[in-house]
């Protein structure tokens, strides 16, 4: 599989394995677009359904929101620095802005947690409602995205320390920057159709 | 820089719908629709200005596979809202 290489290319298109790869995870990009589909489709329904439970206006706080909405949308724009610094070959570029993604995807994460305790200490708990319910579903299914992909690009990192930057780090630091930009769309339909909505 | 651009063009998106969502005294339905297109439009430039869905070798496959998941999605999503809609 690693023949027809063609080193005209950036490293990670150079062999035929990780054309296959990076193919790959656009399917696989393509089947989460349609689980979180699933997710906004329950939670539209579900969305009004207080049950005598807080409800959207009462519970959510736009400061906090806007603070996770730029740090998930700033560490997009520095994860796509490090994919041009990789392009360039240069190393610590390239993990310089890529950790500083995951020191903003961190950040993300832990504000989240925070917001959910909050609201759990409100009183807004999974139980409490269907409009609950399916927040914290579609809303923790995000989150465990994001943290899985810190704990996946600390892992890549250290590969790529070690190995320094061939075609298949190359490969694979491409890859999981697809990953967090989409997490990064995600977010923005969370925004606009759970919070903006929930707060108009 | 494209990335430079699309991160500002990001940003204007996001602070429009903010303003259009809290501080307008549109309708509900006017808004939605409002901030919905800037969602879209949002996403549309993630998966062309930083994801570069069209470039490679594969730039067709990766394209038509994200509209074919992107329609799907949408019918989850609106055929959902549009059969629980009945009865309310």
């Amino acid at each position: 599989m690693s023949a027809n290489v063609n080193t005209s290319l950036p490293l990670e298109f150079q062999t035929e394995q990780n054309r296959m790869n990076i193919l790959g995870f656009w399917i696989f990009l393509g089947a989460e677009i349609v689980l979180f589909a699933t997710l906004f489709a329950t939670y539209s329904v579900l969305s009004t359904r207080y049950a005598g439970g807080p409800t959207p206006h009462e519970l959510f706080e736009i400061n906090g929101v806007m603070i996770e909405t730029i740090l998930l949308l700033t560490s997009s724009f520095t994860c796509g620095l490090a994919i041009y610094e990789m392009h360039k070959e240069n190393l610590k570029g390239l993990l310089t802005w890529l950790i500083i993604t995951l020191l903003l995807g961190l950040g993300f994460v832990g504000m989240e947690i925070s917001e959910f305790i909050t609201y759990v200490h409100e009183g807004a708990t999974m139980q409490t409602s269907a409009f609950l319910s399916s927040f914290f579903v579609l809303l923790g299914t995000h989150g465990l995205h994001v943290s899985m992909g810190i704990g996946w690009a600390t892992m890549v990192i250290i590969q790529m320390v070690k190995r320094g930057l061939t075609p298949v780090t190359a490969r694979k630091i491409f890859i999981i920057g697809l990953y967090w930009h989409f997490l990064d769309v995600v977010w923005i339909f969370i925004f606009t159709f759970v919070y903006l909505k929930g707060m108009v | 820089m494209t990335q430079v651009f699309g991160f500002v063009l990001s940003l204007v998106l996001t602070f429009a719908a903010l303003f259009v969502a809290l501080k307008t005294s549109l309708s509900f339905q006017t808004i939605i629709w409002i901030i919905g297109s800037l969602a879209v439009v949002q996403a549309a430039l993630q998966l062309f200005m930083f994801m570069h869905l069209k470039e490679g070798e594969d730039g067709s496959t990766q394209t038509i596979n994200i509209i074919y998941g992107v329609f799907i999605a949408a019918v989850t999503v609106a055929g959902s809202i549009w059969v629980m809609s009945f009865g309310m």
